[in-house]
């Protein structure tokens, strides 16, 4: 491992935790949502490093791109109003409780090792790292991609049902 | 053999769906045609209707064909998903009956519900067929999504949007259960395919995985604990919908779990059998009991259909192909005899602003004697009575006699089964005697007359009924044929030659 690769991994892990601290003691939704995806484009150079380009780009399109923006869309209709008045969510319980999971978790990470997992067999390194996807998701899930698209569908439906105006009488 | 399906194979095992969704995509064209000032509702009722019948066609000529599955076991193509296509494709047209009836009257309705009754049918379909916890997964979905749209889709109606509102915060969390589910059973298996599924060594994680895939169908089929929302819901729906929800959700989610419960989870058998018998003794008893406690009528039929919620759960535990075909059987019946009770309560309930109660019935015999026999011979299907409550009898002596030649005979179970029916005549018959013994009070609205598509519906679910109550063998005939398809327990008694076997199950099961 070579001293540069070294400092890249221990630069994208502190970047992550830092972000992750900082997310859940931000007390303004938008601020929290924003070093969120500051968390998100860390975990994604770590997937590069790891020699996962496509885990890494899908990272950030999926969870910095659409899932933060539905974070970001619902605390705007929300419409909170400013940091300073409103009420603080977390309380006692939930804290010590976060807390509690949050020990928990980390335990889980102590006891994790290469010998209790269970062996999984790698796929051969190869160069191009979306041809696997695209080859199953268009023989064995094709049927489920397909379906993907009625499923959308019917969310685009649905949408258009409850958001129009009241029904034309 | 290849190991994935080929896409020509696919179409030919999913004509019936393929016809489906063609045909809402065109009628998803007709209902944009009104523009602003014209809601063209009812135009695309009945073109759903239409669509439906056509639907009907294609998988009659699926089950006739009979070669419906796929090669790489991930579409069955047995007679258990025909049959209860049939009965799905039956309850939608009668929803569309009814939502026709409702529009007629209310207005209230865009043009794009049937499309959603249509589309939330086709994920049912596909509940049906999937051999594969992936688009098992999608198909309920898309029921499920649909369902929630459906829930809230009277918009002149606050309650309305409260049911649908709660239906999809709590749907959305049971669905989360439901995929965590998946992902560990996938983890234990390294494949989402029912038959691996059911062909792997039960681990913590496959037991985790089947814990988690339990709740979240415990809570779409309604089952005690996880039935707390079905009441607002049922109660604040429209009546079309309702009666949707009762009859097609209902049957889509218990076809899923028996074929889950037969073909995946064989193994672990000694495991989730006991804690399905207990929630199923709950759902008897808790709908039941506090079914006795509701005087609106709507929340009434919530708790009765959670009670026959846990009625189908024993023909699930029974866990033989008699058993499939006493539940196919049991979900035709249910289906009919909740068309008609909605198809009445329709009627009643008209232009009133508050809910229906059992009062509201009183004397109902006197001013429509129609609508009260109606009422009541669904009433009596619901409860199980003998003659005149037509097949409802059947549906239950059905389930019950699987249940008692089941291999580890559930004789516990058939005594709550039978106690809890004998609690609900109490309020089933007390419905019945308000209608038909008390006088009609002077200030009662009078109901208004049958429209022309309810009466079809209460004409052909009562007729039914009472057929099938004196003659049912040739509708328990066709269950039997379709649940035979179904059942791996059949296959393991006489093993297929090896050819097929990627298209059959091949699920161990436990000694019996």
């Amino acid at each position: 491992m070579t001293p540069f690769y070294k400092f890249q991994f221990y630069l994208f892990a502190l970047m992550a935790i830092g972000a992750a601290l900082l997310f859940v003691t931000r007390k303004s939704p938008v601020s929290a949502a924003l070093w969120l995806v500051n968390v998100m484009f860390a975990l994604s150079g770590l997937y590069v490093m790891l020699d996962a380009p496509f885990v890494a780009a899908v990272q950030v399109l999926v969870y910095a791109g659409a899932i933060m923006v539905v974070f970001v869309f619902v605390v705007m209709l929300l419409n909170l109003g400013r940091p300073d008045q409103l009420p603080d969510l977390r309380e006692v319980g939930a804290r010590i409780g976060a807390g509690l999971v949050g020990i928990a978790l980390f335990a889980n990470l102590l006891a994790v090792r290469r010998e209790v997992l269970p062996v999984v067999e790698l796929a051969p390194p190869s160069d191009n790292v979306v041809l696997p996807v695209a080859e199953s998701l268009f023989t064995d899930y094709l049927l489920a991609f397909e379906l993907t698209s009625v499923l959308l569908l019917v969310a685009i439906v649905g949408a258009v049902l409850l958001a129009r105006k009241k029904a034309v009488t | 053999m290849t190991d994935f399906a080929l896409p020509g194979e696919l179409i030919h095992a999913l004509m019936p769906e393929i016809t489906l969704v063609v045909g809402t995509l065109i009628l998803l064209l007709v209902s944009a045609w009104g523009g602003e000032h014209s809601s063209p509702t009812r135009l695309t009722t009945r073109f759903a209707l239409g669509i439906v019948a056509v639907t009907a066609g294609a998988v009659i000529l699926a089950w006739l064909r009979g070669d419906g599955g796929t090669s790489d076991g991930r579409l069955a193509g047995d007679g258990f998903r025909y049959a209860v296509d049939l009965v799905l494709l039956l309850g939608t047209a009668g929803t569309l009956a009814l939502l026709d009836t409702e529009q007629a009257r209310t207005r209230a309705y865009q043009a794009e519900v049937p499309v959603l009754m249509l589309l939330a049918l086709c994920g049912m379909m596909l509940l049906t067929a999937a051999r594969d916890l992936m688009f098992l997964f999608i198909g309920f979905e898309l029921m499920s999504i649909a369902v929630y749209v459906l829930a809230g889709s009277n918009r002149s109606s606050a309650r309305s949007a409260e049911a649908s509102l709660k239906y999809f915060l709590l749907g959305a969390f049971s669905s989360g259960f439901m995929l965590y589910g998946i992902a560990l059973l996938y983890g234990a298996a390294g494949d989402t395919r029912l038959a691996s599924i059911g062909a792997t060594a039960v681990g913590p994680l496959y037991l985790v995985g089947v814990a988690l895939l339990l709740t979240g169908l415990a809570f779409k089929v309604a089952a005690v604990p996880f039935h707390l929302w079905t009441p607002d819901v049922y109660d604040g729906a429209p009546a079309p919908v309702t009666a949707f929800m009762a009859a097609c959700v209902k049957t889509a989610a218990f076809a899923l779990l028996l074929r889950i419960m037969t073909e995946a989870l064989g193994p672990a058998i000694d495991t989730w059998h006991p804690v399905l018998w207990w929630l199923a003794a709950a759902t008897m008893v808790v709908g039941n009991i506090v079914a006795l406690a509701q005087s609106n009528l709507k929340r009434m039929l919530a708790y009765s259909s959670i009670a026959h919620a846990g009625y189908l759960m024993v023909a699930v535990l029974a866990y033989s192909a008699d058993a499939a075909a006493a539940m196919v059987f049991y979900l035709l019946v249910y289906t009919l005899a909740t068309l008609g009770t909605f198809a009445v309560l329709g009627i009643v309930s008209e232009g009133r602003e508050s809910a229906t109660t059992i009062g509201d019935l009183a004397g109902l015999w006197h001013v429509r004697p129609g609508l009260a026999v109606v009422l009541a011979v669904c009433l009596l299907a619901f409860l199980g009575f003998p003659i005149a409550g037509g097949a409802g009898f059947f549906a239950k002596w059905y389930v019950l006699q699987a249940a008692l030649s089941s291999s580890t005979p559930l004789n516990v179970l058939v005594v709550v089964l039978v106690l809890a029916s004998v609690v609900s005549a109490g309020y089933y018959l007390t419905a019945i005697a308000s209608m038909f013994n008390q006088p009609r009070s002077s200030n009662a609205m009078m109901p208004v007359p049958t429209p022309i598509f309810s009466g079809v519906v209460m004409v052909v679910s009562v007729v039914a009924l009472l057929v099938l109550g004196v003659y049912p063998t040739p509708a328990s005939r066709l269950a039997a044929a379709g649940a035979l398809g179904a059942s791996p327990l059949r296959t393991v008694a006489a093993p297929q030659p090896a050819a097929t076997a990627a298209s059959r199950s091949q699920s161990t099961l436990p000694e019996q």
